[in-house]
């Protein structure tokens, strides 16, 4: 099976609605519209020949000048059978950055969906336990989006025009 | 060719065969010594710490060498590490501590009886270090008070002798009515203990 294979089958199945095929060192990504991403998820676990049935990583992108297409939901799949991975994206606007949750699917996605909102915020509708999973739950906020700058906002012993940030 | 090894080429004579521990100041005669009581406990508690290791990153790896045979804390009466808070007098945090790891720091500190010290080893203890983000403590002495910080990135295991002998030090000298006066409980009261 070749990228190509899957390309092809992907299309017959949805046509004109996954997108953006990319063949970036050989391994294959693409994109589809928010709310197909569990039939997609589901034709690629469930075909005869496709059987990307493991996840080895879900995560999110912030890309900010995207507008209405701000939020990135990348899954990473793996046909453990033939040793092909692929990438899968989503996007989503950031004012409503409802996303089907993967759970039922794969339990894997249960931890990471969950890491996911907890840094970027994204709002897993179905996810049995969508709260906070590595920061401290009082943050108010989801540090991994752009308009967040990485250093402590509550730092009182560093002088920014000591560490260049005047 | 090979390079020839050098090292301790200045000799240093040693003091005494055995170090032992500076009588205090005290009037004596024949069969008896006196001296404040203030001195005998200090002195007692400084050549007896009990440290308590909370180490979670490469400052507990040169804590490790400390305490092991090479530099020997041991031999400045630190021998017994305890591994309960209950039992231990010096808490020594080495490495970064996490926003999340705060609560836990402080409930271990909590849980050490009266009269406690802390060292705070280590860059990322003392002032969270490189990490400088929002995920990390920005220095122990956020949720705990610190009596002595030890730089470095690690420290060598000099260093963290260094500071174990300041520790030392403090606690030589401190005087038995601190921890009842009212600066001390203000302290306490700043970092919302008791």
């Amino acid at each position: 099976m070749t990228n190509e294979i899957i390309k092809q089958r992907l299309t017959e199945k949805f046509g004109e609605q996954v997108s953006a095929f990319e063949d970036s060192y050989g391994m294959l990504s693409f994109e589809a519209p928010k709310e197909l991403n569990l039939k997609v998820l589901n034709f690629l676990y469930d075909d005869e020949q496709l059987k990307f049935r493991f996840m080895t990583d879900l995560t999110g992108v912030h890309y900010p000048n995207q507008t209405g297409r701000e939020l990135a939901v990348v899954y990473h799949l793996h046909n453990l059978v033939d040793n092909i991975r692929l990438r899968f994206k989503v996007f989503t606007d950031i004012n409503q950055p409802d996303i089907y949750t993967a759970t039922g699917l794969f339990s894997a996605a249960n931890w990471m969906e969950r890491e996911t909102y907890d840094f970027f915020g994204v709002n897993f509708v179905g996810h049995p336990n969508l709260k906070r999973i590595l920061n401290v739950d009082e943050m108010d906020y989801f540090p991994l989006r752009k308009e967040f700058p990485l250093e402590d906002q509550t730092r009182i012993d560093k002088d920014d025009e000591m560490f260049g940030r005047g | 060719m090979a390079r020839p090894v050098s090292y301790n080429l200045i000799h240093k004579p040693l003091e005494a065969d055995i170090s032992i521990a500076q009588m205090p100041d005290g009037q004596q005669g024949e069969g008896f010594f006196a001296t404040k009581l203030n001195d005998v406990i200090g002195l007692a508690r400084k050549n007896s710490i009990w440290p308590l290791p909370f180490a979670t990153s490469c400052c507990g790896i040169e804590f490790m060498a400390t305490m092991g045979s090479h530099y020997d804390l041991g031999r400045f009466g630190a021998e017994r590490v305890g591994f309960s808070p209950r039992q231990c007098d010096l808490l020594m945090v080495m490495g970064t501590i996490a926003k999340k790891m705060g609560p836990v720091v402080k409930q271990v500190y909590l849980q050490m009886a009266e009269p406690r010290w802390v060292i705070a080893v280590g860059a990322c203890a003392s002032s969270g270090g490189i990490f400088d983000t929002y995920s990390v403590l920005q220095g122990i002495d956020q949720v705990v008070p610190v009596d002595v910080y030890v730089p470095g990135c690690p420290p060598r295991p000099e260093a963290i002798i260094d500071g174990v002998l300041k520790i030392q030090d403090l606690i030589g000298k401190e005087s038995l009515r601190r921890r009842n006066g009212d600066q001390y409980k203000a302290l306490m009261e700043s970092y919302g203990i008791q």
